[in-house]
């Protein structure tokens, strides 16, 4: 993959309208390293815990830190809404989400993960691929109509580019001018198969130019380029100015799932070369050397991140299973006379009742 | 078409339900449903393709826009599954959006947004985020249109965990039942029988339904030896089978069973009981069609009590065909009483 500089390297960064934000202190700056340190320690516990029986599966995002802790931590929880796919979940412990109720999802707890979508502000968990984009553009729009100035930014990725979803709500967002940012993680892979033989044309973010729409194609790997370039993107969409696209680029360091095995479609040696310089350690040693940050706070943040997420394991297996009346209850709002006959059937025949 | 309803339903402005009764076609009656429910309800939008300023293929948005603005009634651009899907977005926000897909068919291209996303919303966000949307979809055949214009897809549509589906029959059920399914918290395909969109019949505006709830199935024609059972556009053609029946003394009950799903099996219980005999009538092909989920309803009900199994007269396996064939496709008068007539001749082996 090329190598891009930062930030706002792709095309168009003057397309957008405003000034740039405020540079980011000192202090937030360590916080977006102890976000990032969070994020990869849970994300590398995850799988040992794949490994280890306690969740069944897991969706791992190493290498896409900078991503997604930048783009979340651009987010204002009290008026924007986040549309994610199944892997981001450094988006929402940047936004504040509650990871135990984040996690249960690959604890198969509940498919929608058990936080409150409507206070965290982040939709549900979703498994289609493209499936929540139009979902954004339709509350973006929601926004408009009540003359609010809420944002929506929604997550997809290479692989999802190639879905006829995509397209539908780009155009939507762009016809409507719909306060949306569309923020895709190009990670290299769709599970094996890689953007070239996924996105024609080599760039998402390209695409937008047909859609009259701006877009940012950032290095992904830095995140300080993408606080600022979703700020951007935000300030844009809040301003009236219609959607934004982010092609953040960067690369899926691990396996699609904890089902996947890469080693048949790419080797140790690509990785490497493919991979660049891991975005946690490029952060590390720019802090280090603008003096923004020391040794000590960073053994600091490990040991944070280390007890937060012994926290995270312990709230995950303490979970149990949701009762069974809830596969029934939680269907409708108004439920039917069939669901509650099979409801009580169930609890006959199953918990002899 | 007539102009009459908008003219009086521009009266109405304060969105105030009508009084009495009015002949009006399912049309004139599914417009003023969507007038006063946008009236009543600040939070009610109507989107699709060509539904605002044409006001709909059919104009069953006619004049809407010009009385409730481009924010709350408005034109998408032309592609289902982005309607389907930025109604899950407005539906999360608050809204209770009623889309329109222009014909049956066309549902097939948001098939992933239905059933995946529309019917789950409130199930995957554990009741946080209902979908109290109602899509509207033009359905059934009989108006030699082109292919993917005369779909069927109740069986479809009934089989997705956490859809309902409902579809009227006359104008007074259009009206009624509209304002009914708009009013609920959860997704309701609602299935407009569109060969019966001109025919006038009476609404009357004080009773939603004198024999009971909107929400369940309801007797259109009392009878003692079999009950017809049916929805959408069969229940006016099982009427006249009645009728023609009724000379040659057989005395039929039609059942028109309005929700899809749910299925209301306590009124095929209560018919079947007194009728004994029962045959279920529909467009949509055999195999795995409605018609079997209601044909066992009924036998597990009443399977002491049946005199024939349960017959089965619908539309064939078979694609949807061209106007010249269609009146082959769709059960005739004839084929329902050779139906009629094989449940009252059977005898037990």
């Amino acid at each position: 993959m090329d190598t891009l500089p930062s930030p706002f390297s792709g095309n168009d960064a003057g397309q957008l309208s405003g000034p740039r934000s405020e540079p980011l202190t000192a202090e937030q700056l360590r916080e977006l390293f102890s976000l990032m340190v969070a994020v990869r320690h849970l994300d590398s516990s995850a799988i040992a815990w794949q490994r280890q029986g306690i969740i069944p599966g897991y969706a791992p995002e190493l290498g896409q830190e900078a991503a997604q802790v930048g783009s979340g931590y651009a987010v204002d929880t009290t008026r924007d809404f986040v549309f994610p796919t199944y892997r981001e979940m450094g988006v929402a412990r940047a936004m504040g989400v509650d990871m135990v109720a984040y996690m249960s999802t690959h604890k198969a707890t509940w498919h929608g993960g058990l936080y409150d979508p409507l206070q965290s502000r982040l939709a549900p968990i979703q498994a289609v691929v493209g499936g929540s984009v139009l979902h954004a553009v339709g509350w973006a729009h929601g926004q408009t109509l009540d003359q609010k100035d809420g944002v929506a930014m929604t997550y997809f990725g290479d692989g999802a580019s190639s879905q006829g979803d995509i397209h539908e709500a780009m155009n939507f967002a762009a016809v409507m001018k719909a306060p949306v940012v569309f923020f895709v993680q190009n990670n290299g892979w769709a599970i094996s198969v890689p953007t070239e033989r996924q996105v024609a044309g080599g760039s998402v973010a390209a695409r937008a130019a047909g859609y009259g729409m701006p877009a940012l194609r950032i290095d992904g790997n830095d995140v300080v380029a993408v606080v600022e370039a979703t700020r951007r993107a935000f300030a844009h969409a809040r301003a009236g100015n219609g959607p934004v696209l982010i092609e953040a680029m960067t690369y899926r360091r691990g396996p699609h799932s904890t089902s996947d095995d890469p080693g048949r479609y790419r080797s140790l040696n690509e990785e490497r070369d493919d991979a660049g310089e891991d975005p946690l350690e490029r952060f590390r040693r720019r802090l280090l050397a603008d003096g923004v940050a020391d040794e000590a706070f960073f053994a600091e943040a490990l040991a944070a991140a280390k007890a937060e997420v012994e926290h995270i394991r312990a709230g995950i297996q303490a979970l149990g299973s949701r009762p069974g009346t809830e596969m029934f209850d939680l269907v409708f709002q108004e439920t039917t006379p069939a669901l509650q006959a099979q409801a009580a059937n169930w609890r006959e025949e199953s918990e002899h009742v | 078409m007539s102009n009459a309803i908008l003219e009086s339903g521009a009266a109405m402005a304060d969105g105030t339900p009508r009084r009495g009764v009015e002949q009006l076609s399912m049309q004139q009656a599914l417009n003023l449903a969507l007038d006063e429910v946008l009236a009543a309800n600040p939070k009610a939008l109507v989107f699709g393709e060509d539904c605002g300023r044409l006001g709909g293929v059919f104009r069953v948005t006619d004049g809407l826009q010009a009385k409730y603005g481009t924010g709350r009634v408005f034109d998408t651009p032309l592609a289902e599954s982005g309607i389907l899907g930025m109604s899950v977005g407005l539906a999360m926000a608050g809204f209770h959006p009623i889309p329109e897909v222009q014909f049956d068919g066309f549902a097939y291209p948001a098939i992933n947004q239905i059933v995946c996303q529309i019917a789950r919303m409130n199930y995957r966000s554990r009741g946080t985020m209902p979908m109290p949307i109602t899509l509207r979809v033009p359905s059934f055949g009989g108006i030699r249109a082109p292919e993917h214009h005369g779909e069927s897809l109740e069986a479809l549509f009934a089989h997705v965990p956490g859809l309902k589906v409902v579809s009227p029959s006359n104008p007074h059920e259009a009206y009624h039942l509209l304002k009914y399914a708009a009013a609920r918290p959860d997704p309701v395909v609602f299935m407009e029988p569109k060969s019966r969109y001109w025919q006038k019949g009476e609404v009357d505006f004080d009773s939603a339904d004198p024999a009971g709830s909107p929400a369940g199935a309801k007797v259109m024609r009392a009878g003692r030896h079999l009950t017809l059972v049916a929805w959408g556009a069969m229940v006016a053609r099982c009427l006249q089978v009645a009728e023609l029946a009724a000379e040659d003394g057989i005395d039929i009950e039609v059942l028109d069973l309005r929700w899809l799903k749910p299925i209301d099996e306590a009124a095929l219980a209560a018919s079947v009981r007194k009728t004994r005999r029962a045959v279920v009538v529909h467009e949509a092909p055999l195999t795995s069609g409605l018609g079997a989920e209601v044909a066992q309803l009924i036998t597990q009900a009443c399977f002491d009590t049946l005199k024939a199994p349960v017959e089965r007269v619908t539309g064939f396996d078979v694609p949807y065909p061209s106007g010249d064939l269609e009146d082959e496709y769709i059960p005739n008068i004839d084929r329902i009483l050779f139906g009629i007539q094989r449940v009252l001749e059977y005898k037990r082996g």
